[in-house]
């Protein structure tokens, strides 16, 4: 995909197929001994909106970082464009804009001036920058707040500005970490709103990293990391679509009691059920046949029931065999012990 | 062929910024940021005006210069500039820290910017504050009896912005590699406030005991307050004549922007920020 002819641009650049926006190729990376990302392989399409889901310690963060050409990872290549992000980092950072999870503001500063410094960092200049910063404030409705200190504005409107200075270079690719963090809902509708502008009318490829289900299910498509493997990658609908049927929960008295209601269950419907605490779940077509099913076999043992259209936690349930949540998440080593930002 | 090269995807090529234009920048952020916090102006100019007179008041009772003017705050008083020069640098750079801790760093970082720009406009940026509040407490030389002719004053504008340039680099090297004030507060006191006291800024070299005179001869600030001495008091005593004070400050000046250079370069497979 990237190679690199003698003029040392990659392959799409002379016309041949286009290098994919993002392309990671056994990206692995360790802290001293913990493994935070494990030989991870995928391709984001160009113009879509990829989702890049997992817990805290599922090692998005470090991918995250790695994408943004802040940390060289310790084995494999990460492609922006055919680009690689640890050895060509200025050609990486031309293309991509960045929405860190931290504040990269100067709070001391007005709108107007984060944008015109972060402009200049691009190699932006004069009339031409003017009318970026101002093109980009319009669309981010802050035009009215450009001569505005950046310490004044609420939360959701820094965030705003935020966004503004990733796109002040026109990127063509947007990598935006957690980004609904700190955003009321209707401010979340409106990001949301505006990423898919950017995937319409520029044709924009937007990589969000979340931890939040909901946010996901706004992806055109989702990898699901977990432990720094890759679980999971497909458009949501298909993600689910894998389940089958629908997600039906039994509730028993209490973890013995569901496991022995998973083995019986097995035995007489022949259906796998995963036991998480005292609830016993499974996939199963026409759920609320097999529902009553269950519950008429085994009258007692059953506390409570519930069915429901697979989410992406199912997806998730399915492929790590552990919640969620409950996954035993490990502190990021960078992020923590450093205090090097939260994102 | 010509569909083909229509194919080609809409090469954004964003022109590499260089090296002017975002060093410039940051260094116009240096400026802004600093008229904007008032405290931080009234602070950094009123804090060596009181210290030069108290502290010059009270060891001129018990300390007496043998040479020149014999008045310890005039014998002071090049030390004195040094010192504004010294806390406007640290205080400059601490702002790295938290430019780090803030996260506003990491969009510097991320940009497709030279290393050295960086390093250029942020030293650039603290030494311009640093040697604007040096260049103008030397005002307050006529109270110690000294009247500088218009040599003498470019001589010590010189010698002002060469170490404005390599405390504020030096600054820059130490703050680089730390995530916490509180550890640069810790070098501070370790490092910079005794390369102040041993620059003969308070007492002079020849005096001091044997070990100490040679410390003081190690210390690369003590040719800086060496050639503003030089500078102001041209018929005073001093270790060394202007021209190798003054070079051996610009040579300092290369070597700190250097190590800050090296550190900011250094390819790693840690974080960035």
């Amino acid at each position: 995909m990237a190679t690199m002819t003698q003029s040392g641009k990659p392959a799409d650049a002379i016309g041949l197929a286009p290098a994919a926006p993002i392309e990671l190729d056994g990206i692995t990376h360790n802290y001293g001994s913990r493994l935070a990302l494990d030989k991870l392989s995928f391709r984001v399409r160009e113009a879509e909106i990829f989702g890049l889901l997992g817990p805290n310690g599922s090692g998005k963060t470090t991918l995250f970082r790695i994408l943004s050409t802040l940390m060289i990872p310790t084995g494999g290549a990460a492609r922006i464009q055919g680009f690689d992000a640890g050895r060509e980092p200025n050609r990486v950072r031309q293309r991509i804009g960045i929405v860190f999870q931290s504040r990269s503001v100067d709070v001391k500063l007005t709108a107007a001036e984060n944008l015109k410094h972060q402009g200049h960092l691009y190699g932006l200049r004069g009339a031409h920058l003017q009318q970026r910063i101002a093109e980009v404030l319009e669309r981010v409705g802050l035009l009215d707040r450009a001569d505005d200190r950046v310490e004044s504005l609420s939360g959701g409107q820094q965030r705003r500005v935020e966004l503004a200075k990733g796109l002040i270079h026109a990127p063509s690719v947007l990598l935006l970490d957690e980004p609904s963090t700190g955003l009321d809902p209707g401010a979340r509708r409106d990001l949301w709103q505006y990423l898919r502008t950017l995937r319409d009318q520029q044709g924009v490829t937007v990589l969000v990293t979340t931890h939040l289900m909901e946010e996901a299910e706004h992806c055109d498509r989702v990898a699901i990391l977990s432990k720094g493997k890759l679980v999971a990658l497909g458009s949501p609908a298909e993600l689910k679509a894998k389940i089958g049927g629908d997600v039906v929960t039994f509730e028993a008295a209490g973890p013995e009691q569901a496991a022995q209601l998973a083995a019986e269950i097995r035995n007489r419907f022949g259906a796998a059920g995963t036991v998480l605490g005292s609830t016993v779940r499974v996939e199963r077509d026409r759920g609320h046949r097999f529902l009553t099913e269950v519950v008429e076999a085994f009258p007692r043992r059953v506390e409570s029931v519930s069915v429901a259209r697979p989410s992406l936690e199912d997806v998730f349930i399915d492929c790590t065999g552990h919640r969620f949540w409950t996954e035993d998440a490990q502190p990021d080593p960078a992020g923590g012990k450093n205090k090097r930002g939260e994102y | 062929m010509a569909t083909v090269a229509a194919a080609a995807p809409q090469a954004k090529t964003a022109s590499s910024p260089g090296i002017w234009t975002p060093a410039y920048s940051l260094w116009l952020r240096e400026i802004v940021r600093f008229y904007r916090q008032k405290a931080r102006v009234a602070g950094v100019i009123a804090t060596p005006l009181l210290f030069w007179i108290v502290l010059g008041s009270g060891f001129a009772y018990s300390f007496h210069s043998s040479s020149g003017s014999g008045s310890y705050l005039a014998y002071f008083f090049p030390g004195s500039v040094v010192m504004i020069v010294l806390f406007t640098a640290i205080f400059s750079m601490m702002s790295l820290i938290s430019d780090r801790n803030e996260g506003f760093l990491l969009s510097v970082l991320a940009a497709p910017v030279n290393r050295s720009a960086i390093v250029l406009g942020k030293v650039l940026g603290g030494a311009t504050l640093a040697a604007i509040q040096g260049v103008i407490f030397l005002a307050f030389a006529p109270l110690v009896g000294d009247h500088p002719g218009a040599g003498a004053v470019l001589l010590s504008i010189l010698a002002i912005v060469l170490i404005s340039f390599e405390l504020t680099a030096l600054g820059f090297a130490i703050a680089w590699p730390m995530d916490s004030p509180q550890a640069f507060h810790a070098i501070v006191n370790l490092l910079l406030l005794p390369l102040w006291m041993l620059s003969g800024a308070l007492f002079p070299a020849d005096r001091a005991s044997g070990w100490l005179a040679w410390l003081m001869r190690l210390n690369p600030l003590s040719y800086g307050v060496d050639a503003l001495r030089n500078a102001l008091f041209p018929a005073e005593h001093t270790l060394f004549p202007l021209d190798v004070n003054l070079g051996i400050t610009a040579a300092f000046c290369v070597l700190v922007f250097a190590a800050s250079w090296a550190i900011v370069n250094r390819r790693t497979h840690k974080p960035a920020a």
